[in-house]
């Protein structure tokens, strides 16, 4: 599950894929997540750093970080899932 | 040296002609002087004085080619242009039936083949498709409404309903296609063109081939925003290496001639299918320019027959905003064009 490296990601959470040309907006913590798998981290991970930084319990977290990536995979974010 | 360009329409469905002159006039490597060739009065590059010094109008397709020529030979005993670059689909059959005679006069063109432009219409696409192994959708040219009754059970709905120069609009059942087929044959003409409908992104791609099989110029381009018609009114350049391959392929296999612009479907599986071959320069081509690739101006070269390095590389994500303008123009500037031919 890694993002593919020629995807463009703003300081402000804008995301542009250079090959679709599709654009898209992340909110601050979905930005968070996006850089955290940019940088090699695995869900379980991410679930721990979101964790420990955000007060929610772990059932929602788990429920939004999958929603998540299932939109990003929808959007062809991630490697070897397209093209 | 002095260029001619037609295609000043720059309307709501516009012509390539007042972006290819501003890929010309920001050319690098030689200054240049543009003459306008115009159909109606009011095209409006016509009065783009900035851009373009004089514009003559020309007869219509329509009038034949004895009739444009006149006029030509007219133009040139005027303005001795080095180049002509037609941006129309409906005029390219003249200029390059005239091309050598244009030659002689010292006016240099540089236009696909007649086979070649011939074999990438609309109407043979299917066949051009299949002798250069690129998947295009089904499609059947058609005289008459009633041949399109069966289509729908061998391509399903929607079906998409094309003019052979311009136009197409999707219908979903048998009464739109009876509807668009009128509609677009009393502006454009027979045949029709039925094709099958796929679902996907489209995506564009203008090039340059040089006629030996060598791609000078490409970049590829999504659409962001559509107008009712179907133009781009913004888009962006993107990466997309299965494009290029595919237009390094279109280029390479029918060693095309000149400048075009290929319109392609991606489908879910991330599969193309090459919907159109336009024979021509795109409307959107300064966005080529902007990138990097002065496709007007590495044209204008090659034409010349100068020697023309092929572009390597080109900007991503850079993106077009199209905008309308009003211009104030003299009523004198209007009835001049309108009543003499020139402005």
């Amino acid at each position: 599950m890694k993002i593919k490296k020629n995807i463009a990601v703003s300081e402000n959470g804008f995301i542009f894929n250079p090959s679709s040309g599709e654009s898209f907006s992340a909110n601050p913590s979905g930005l968070e997540i996006l850089n955290l798998l940019r940088q090699g981290h695995d869900k379980e991970s991410i679930l721990n750093h979101m964790g420990e930084n955000y007060q929610t319990d772990s059932q929602t977290l788990e429920r939004d970080l999958t929603d998540f990536i299932e939109t990003a995979r929808q959007y062809h974010l991630f490697e070897h899932e397209d093209e | 040296m002095t260029i001619a360009v037609t295609g000043l329409n720059a309307i709501d469905s516009p012509g390539p002609g007042v972006a290819v002159i501003r890929g010309l006039l920001e050319a690098e490597s030689f200054s240049c002087r543009i003459i306008g060739l115009s159909y109606e009065s009011l095209e409006p590059g016509i009065y783009m004085r900035d851009l373009v010094s004089k514009t003559y109008s020309i007869p219509y397709p329509s009038s034949g080619m004895d009739a444009l020529m006149e006029r030509l030979q007219y133009i040139h005993q005027q303005e001795k242009p080095d180049l002509i670059i037609p941006n129309f689909d409906s005029e390219l059959y003249s200029f390059i039936k005239l091309a050598p005679r244009l030659k002689k006069m010292g006016i240099h063109t540089f236009l696909p083949t007649l086979a070649q432009f011939e074999e990438r219409h609309k109407v043979n696409l299917p066949a051009f498709g299949e002798k250069y192994g690129l998947s295009v959708p089904r499609s059947k040219a058609v005289y008459t409404a009633n041949e399109t009754l069966s289509l729908d059970r061998e391509y399903g709905w929607p079906l998409v309903v094309k003019g052979k120069y311009y136009d197409a609009s999707l219908a979903y059942n048998h009464e739109q296609v009876k509807a668009h087929f009128n509609r677009i044959s009393a502006k454009w003409g027979l045949p029709i063109i039925i094709q099958e409908f796929v679902h996907g992104t489209e995506y564009n791609v203008t090039g340059l081939g040089d006629g030996e099989g060598g791609v000078v110029a490409a970049v590829p381009m999504r659409k962001q925003y559509i107008t009712d018609k179907g133009k781009a009114w913004g888009g962006i350049s993107i990466d997309d290496k299965k494009a290029l391959a595919l237009n390094a392929q279109f280029v390479r296999e029918t060693k095309w001639r000149g400048p075009y612009e290929l319109e392609l479907m991606k489908d879910k599986s991330g599969n193309y299918f090459l919907l159109e071959i336009n024979p021509r320069i795109p409307a959107w081509i300064y966005l080529a320019v902007g990138v990097g690739q002065n496709i007007p101006e590495a044209l204008a070269r090659l034409a010349m027959g100068w020697p023309t390095d092929p572009f390597t590389h080109y900007e991503v994500g850079k993106m077009f905003v199209r905008y309308s303008w009003d211009m104030i123009v003299d009523l004198a500037a209007f009835e001049q064009i309108s009543t003499k031919g020139e402005l």
